[in-house]
């Protein structure tokens, strides 16, 4: 079956907005991390340069899901794999 | 006519890898692209640094001027990230890790000087990825016996019981394309970011995007840097777990101690 060109463009414009929902995730995962991260700072301010990388450590690992969903967005955008 | 749908009437937005000089290796089109270019500039650029850092280390005073104490305060942070996760057995791998920590921060940074990051390019992550994966692998054959390795592999089930093998097979190869895949996709998305504020809003786009090249390409480059870096550490060493020493000096020590009784 044969598609209009521009109704794929709008489906994939469609498609790369659903995709970056994936960044709700990482989003909560990094409030909370950064929430347990300043909690543990108020209990032992001496140790403050060590839970800072930790925290952005687990931060950066938990980011990467959101890329993914960038990553598929940025896909169908620019790439447009379904287009001939 | 291939409408854009989203960048319609914004003729300089433009974040994309471009041609610059076509030729043919064994029949396939090969090009040499603007991030072949960037990597260049950026690989002079530290070659000329370590060459002077070099020099300064030569002639090195006993009471350090202002780049001896950067270039020390630099190299004693680089092996802290080695030593920090890795121990006393991490020595070995300082170089690698010290190199690919400064290549990595320079490609990111470079943003800031109007270069593509090479690192927004797949196909400059994804070789860091494989390197990376590649001394896992060699490592973890090193330090541990087949049959230690054959136990791991089958882990939350008894070694008689390989059901959980492929899994963490799959596991074990997803780990080159998530570090290499999150490198890319952060670089890119600060590029693409920079590339939209100065391509939609260039009328008024003066002085203020500074304050996004400071996230974007000075904090987010390095940090991710710096989770490259410690992901390596922590994979590489993990992967050796608690042996002191490789299988090799382990089974030659065996012998000497079998023949001296």
């Amino acid at each position: 079956m044969e598609f209009n060109e521009n109704f794929i463009l709008g489906c994939s414009a469609i498609g790369a907005g659903l995709a970056v929902i994936a960044g709700i995730g990482p989003g909560v995962g990094q409030g909370i991390a950064a929430g347990y991260g300043a909690s543990a700072v108020g209990r032992n301010p001496g140790a403050q340069g060590k839970i800072m990388s930790t925290m952005l450590l687990g931060q950066a690992v938990a980011e990467t899901t959101g890329l993914y969903g960038l990553l598929i967005a940025m896909l169908l955008l620019f790439v447009k794999p379904f287009t001939n | 006519m291939t409408p854009n749908l989203l960048l319609s009437g914004a003729d300089g937005v433009d974040f994309m890898i471009h041609g610059i000089f076509k030729y043919s290796l064994f029949g396939h089109e090969v090009w040499i692209t603007t991030s072949h270019v960037c990597l260049l500039i950026v690989v002079v650029c530290l070659l000329i640094f370590f060459f002077v850092g070099g020099q300064v280390f030569k002639h090195a005073k006993a009471v350090p001027g202002y780049f001896q104490c950067a270039l020390e305060f630099a190299v004693e942070f680089l092996d802290g990230i080695t030593e920090g996760a890795m121990g006393a057995k991490g020595k070995g791998f300082r170089n690698y890790i010290g190199t690919l920590f400064i290549f990595i921060l320079f490609s990111n940074i470079s943003g800031l000087l109007g270069l593509r990051p090479p690192t927004a390019d797949y196909g400059v992550t994804l070789p860091l990825g494989l390197i990376t994966f590649s001394l896992i692998r060699i490592n973890e054959v090193r330090f541990n016996s087949p049959w230690a390795i054959w136990k791991d592999k089958c882990s939350p089930l008894p070694p008689w019981l390989p059901i959980w093998l492929p899994i963490n097979i799959i596991g074990d190869c997803a780990v080159p394309v998530s570090l290499s895949l999150r490198l890319f996709a952060n670089i890119l998305s600060g590029t693409v970011m920079m590339a939209l504020v100065y391509g939609l809003l260039s009328k008024i786009a003066y002085a203020w995007p500074a304050a996004l090249h400071v996230y974007f390409d000075l904090f987010s480059g390095a940090i991710q840097t710096y989770v490259f870096c410690m992901l390596t550490v922590t994979y590489i060493g993990s992967a050796i777990g608690d042996n002191e020493e490789t299988v090799f000096q382990r089974l030659f020590k065996k012998k000497n101690t079998e023949k001296t009784a």
